[in-house]
């Protein structure tokens, strides 16, 4: 790759940091912290865009920059597990287990969805 | 809306594209076939995981107040270098390839080290003894 699509992977990169931690406190705002709906919208929506790049067969530099570099910064799995471990300390085992399941899950259907919508495009 | 420090924001934007370009580079380093075990993400999600529980632990209950390390180590840096989304379009991919024991394997695989490298993370912090 050549320097310039790196540069764009920094940038991209950047701002899709940037929007996570903006959609973040914009939903905990409105939903509250007792459940992560932040991280967990945040991430079924990266899975669903993913979903349709992927499906739209875009490949090479494109793929890597829109994708992997702007979607992937935007979800995180970090953060996910991080907040379900302290559901989890907080006891509250079972909003810990159904963030774990409920992202899993909707995730994966929302990966299918989102490729399935871009193969028929 | 929330309330937007510029400082805040730029702090989150440097960790995003660190932790970004990482990532890519360890994606196209140790890439792996579509049907195959994602080992560069999965090692990407792990140590992130690690590394967002011990900077979270000890800035939150260790270090004295600071304003941007959290954001650009923890939501800047962890959260853009580990990733849900590739994670769940590999293991489409490799449910697509009919190999739903790999698929299941690496979606649980995936949730268990992260959580225990969380786990593990955390008591290590807190464990430490703060030297006064």
């Amino acid at each position: 790759m050549s320097d310039w699509v790196w540069l764009a992977v920094a940038v991209v990169g950047g701002i899709g940091a940037m929007g996570r931690f903006f959609l973040d406190s914009l939903i905990a705002e409105h939903a509250g912290r007792d459940f992560p709906y932040g991280t967990f919208t945040i991430n079924i929506t990266g899975a669903l865009i993913l979903g349709v790049l992927t499906g739209l067969a875009i490949e090479g530099n494109l793929l890597v920059v829109a994708g992997t570099a702007t979607i992937g910064s935007y979800t995180t799995f970090s953060t996910w597990m991080l907040e379900t471990n302290r559901l989890a300390e907080d006891t509250e085992i079972p909003r810990a287990l159904i963030n774990t399941t409920a992202s899993l899950v909707v995730g994966f259907g929302a990966a299918l969805l989102g490729h399935t919508i871009g193969a028929h495009a | 809306m929330p309330r937007i420090d510029r400082q805040e924001l730029a702090a989150i934007f440097a960790g995003g594209a660190v932790g970004a370009v990482l990532r890519v580079w360890l994606g196209q380093h140790f890439a792996s076939a579509d049907d195959s075990w994602p080992w560069a993400t999965f090692a990407i999600n792990v140590s992130g995981s690690f590394a967002l529980a011990y900077f979270a632990t000890r800035l939150q209950e260790r270090l004295p107040q600071s304003t941007y390390r959290r954001p650009l180590l923890g939501t800047g840096f962890c959260g853009a270098y580990t990733t849900f989304s590739t994670m769940q379009v590999e293991i489409l991919k490799i449910v697509e390839a009919h190999r739903y024991g790999l698929a299941a394997g690496y979606a649980f695989g995936s949730i268990a080290a992260g959580y225990a490298a969380i786990f593990l993370a955390t008591s290590i912090v807190r464990r430490t003894r703060v030297i006064a």
